[in-house]
């Protein structure tokens, strides 16, 4: 038992150090702009660029309209699957799942081949490109968001809700924004953090649609040229994802985090 | 689709039988979700595909698909699995040990719930920020390589090394496959019951003897589906790898992200092809994960 518990030890420090090591470097690489002396001043130009704060709010934008955009397609449609058909619930879970197939970089270059021209020609305008990048969020957070609202539902008997808050003469409207929806808090919450998390700092798709009108790629082009500022920010949003990450936790349930694919 | 066709067609000649028109009802609500998912996950897979086996006309042809097994886009492919491979192996090897640790090696809990908070964070801080995090410590002049040369006389990059190249992407890439190994494995290590170690003791078997016969082939679905999935989720990692190299090393994403770029195949359809490519690896893969997924499920019921 005793050698059992050193092992533990050993692989808990290996694993601390290799998680830690490049953070506490790339801090402590953002403190030397100044040769002789630690100093803030890589932080302190970072949050006086006119583009960081113009990327950060446009990210942040940008995740807001994709949570609204996702919930609104996915809490219907599971509610409904729940409902009405239980039946085409494997078909639901099926196409939520394919976001895992099919890569990040092979969805935005099948969005450009389609949406570049044709009936739909979104990315003309900047309107429709935004769009088009919050569509693809969207589909990215599907796995995700599909399987935070279906536990979430499950976790609540919907029908007899459903059938209770009929009884009592509520409609449609009622039912879904005062009785489902407050069910489902926990599961909204956490689905609402890691979309955060994952379109703040997502690259390859933004890259390729807006460029560094977002965060994500802003963050690559100010590490090609300025070392200093770049590991700034690269500490600026490793703080973001463990600010929602851990707002994840501070709801409850860590239910979505568990499985593949952020922005690799 | 169909549905709507019958609603059309039946409409003009005969009434539908009711059993039909429930079956419509049902599947009209979740139509908007449908319909998303047609546009912007349906559409856009569908039309590389289809133009993976068109011409610069339009016309069918096979060449494209022929043109995938020239030598320089196998060996994308080639470079590209054996990184996966490589991050899943041995993410997959260190991320059990660490959950094994944190899961049955008698540390505090609270140790427990803080590091699997943090794999929770750590499997999610990939791309660009990764990538610049491990240039900034062991870059050439990281501050680890610079450490390391000035004060113990070791240079990484005389000896070989480099962060840029095949295993310093292995080295990066770990970094989220390793947590994201620790979160999917762990409920299985969970799964793994008291009593099955108890009756194994009782009836005289070592330890070795334990995990021979009970708990590697209990676990085994469980672990190889994780080392799956891990090969899945690096084998589509775009932003960490071209961040890293600044796009020198030949994986398939980076080449499909230069074809995005300024058609550097000089055939439109053949990057078509080349994307779709990656999504007949990526549905092996997550087939297999699934099913793995489900047979080890079967153990896990309490």
């Amino acid at each position: 038992m005793k050698k059992n518990l050193i092992w533990s030890w050993f692989w808990i420090i290996l694993s601390l150090l290799y998680f830690f090591v490049p953070l506490i470097l790339t801090f402590v690489f953002s403190l030397q702009t100044l040769k002789d002396q630690f100093s803030f001043i890589s932080y302190q130009r970072v949050f006086e660029d006119r583009g960081f704060i113009r990327s950060l709010i446009f990210s942040t934008e940008i995740g807001i309209v994709t949570i609204f955009l996702s919930l609104a397609l996915m809490i219907p449609t599971v509610y409904w699957v729940r409902l009405k058909a239980p039946r085409i619930r494997p078909v639901i879970e099926f196409i939520s799942l394919l976001p895992f197939v099919i890569p990040a970089i092979v969805l935005v270059f099948g969005l450009i081949r389609v949406f570049s021209g044709g009936l739909l020609p979104l990315t003309n305008t900047h309107l429709g490109t935004n769009f088009l990048l919050v569509a693809a969020y969207v589909v990215i957070g599907f796995p995700y968001l599909y399987r935070s609202i279906d536990a979430g539902m499950g976790a609540i008997d919907v029908v007899t809700l459903t059938e209770a808050a009929q009884s009592l003469g509520a409609n449609w409207f009622t039912i879904m924004f005062r009785v489902i929806i407050p069910n489902l808090r926990a599961a909204i919450f956490s689905a609402t953090f890691l979309t955060l998390a994952i379109v703040m700092g997502e690259f390859t798709v933004a890259t390729f649609l807006v460029g560094l009108k977002s965060f994500g790629p802003y963050l690559w082009q100010v590490n090609q040229n300025r070392a200093y500022e770049g590991s700034a920010l690269v500490i600026v949003s490793f703080l973001i994802t463990w600010a929602f990450m851990g707002l994840i936790v501070l709801v409850g349930r860590g239910a979505g985090a568990s499985d593949a694919a952020g922005p690799r | 689709m169909s549905n709507n066709s019958d609603v059309v067609a039946s409409g003009e000649y005969h009434p539908k039988p009711p059993f039909r028109r429930k079956l419509s009802f049902a599947w009209a609500g979740v139509l908007p979700f449908l319909i998303f998912a047609f546009l912007f996950l349906g559409l856009p897979s569908f039309t590389l595909f289809i133009g993976g086996f068109q011409d610069s006309e339009g016309h069918f042809t096979l060449a494209n698909i022929y043109g995938l097994f020239t030598p320089s886009i196998l060996s994308a492919y080639w470079v590209t699995i054996r990184i996966s491979f490589a991050t899943a192996l041995i993410g997959g090897l260190f991320g059990f040990f660490l959950a094994y640790a944190l899961v049955l090696g008698g540390v505090p809990s609270w140790v427990r719930s803080a590091l699997m908070t943090f794999s929770g964070v750590a499997s999610n801080f990939a791309g660009v920020p990764l990538a610049q995090a491990f240039i900034f410590t062991l870059g050439r002049v990281g501050i680890l390589t610079v450490f390391l040369r000035e004060l113990l006389n070791i240079d990484l990059y005389e000896q070989g090394f480099s962060l840029y190249s095949f295993w310093g992407l292995t080295i990066t890439y770990l970094y989220f496959q390793l947590p994201l190994m620790v979160l999917v494995i762990t409920p299985a290590l969970e799964g793994l019951k008291k009593e099955w170690r108890e009756a194994a003791e009782i009836l005289g078997a070592t330890p070795g003897q334990y995990w021979w016969h009970v708990g590697i082939p209990v676990l085994m679905p469980s672990l190889l589906g994780s080392m799956i999935l891990l090969f899945g989720n690096s084998f589509g990692a775009y932003a960490t790898a071209l961040s890293l190299t600044g796009g020198l090393i030949n994986l398939v994403t980076i080449l499909i992200g230069s074809q995005i770029r300024g058609d550097v195949l000089h055939n439109p359809n053949l990057g078509y092809a080349l994307a779709f490519g990656m999504v007949v690896v990526m549905a092996v893969t997550m087939s297999a994960y699934y099913l793995l997924r489900r047979r080890s499920e079967r153990w896990l019921r309490k």
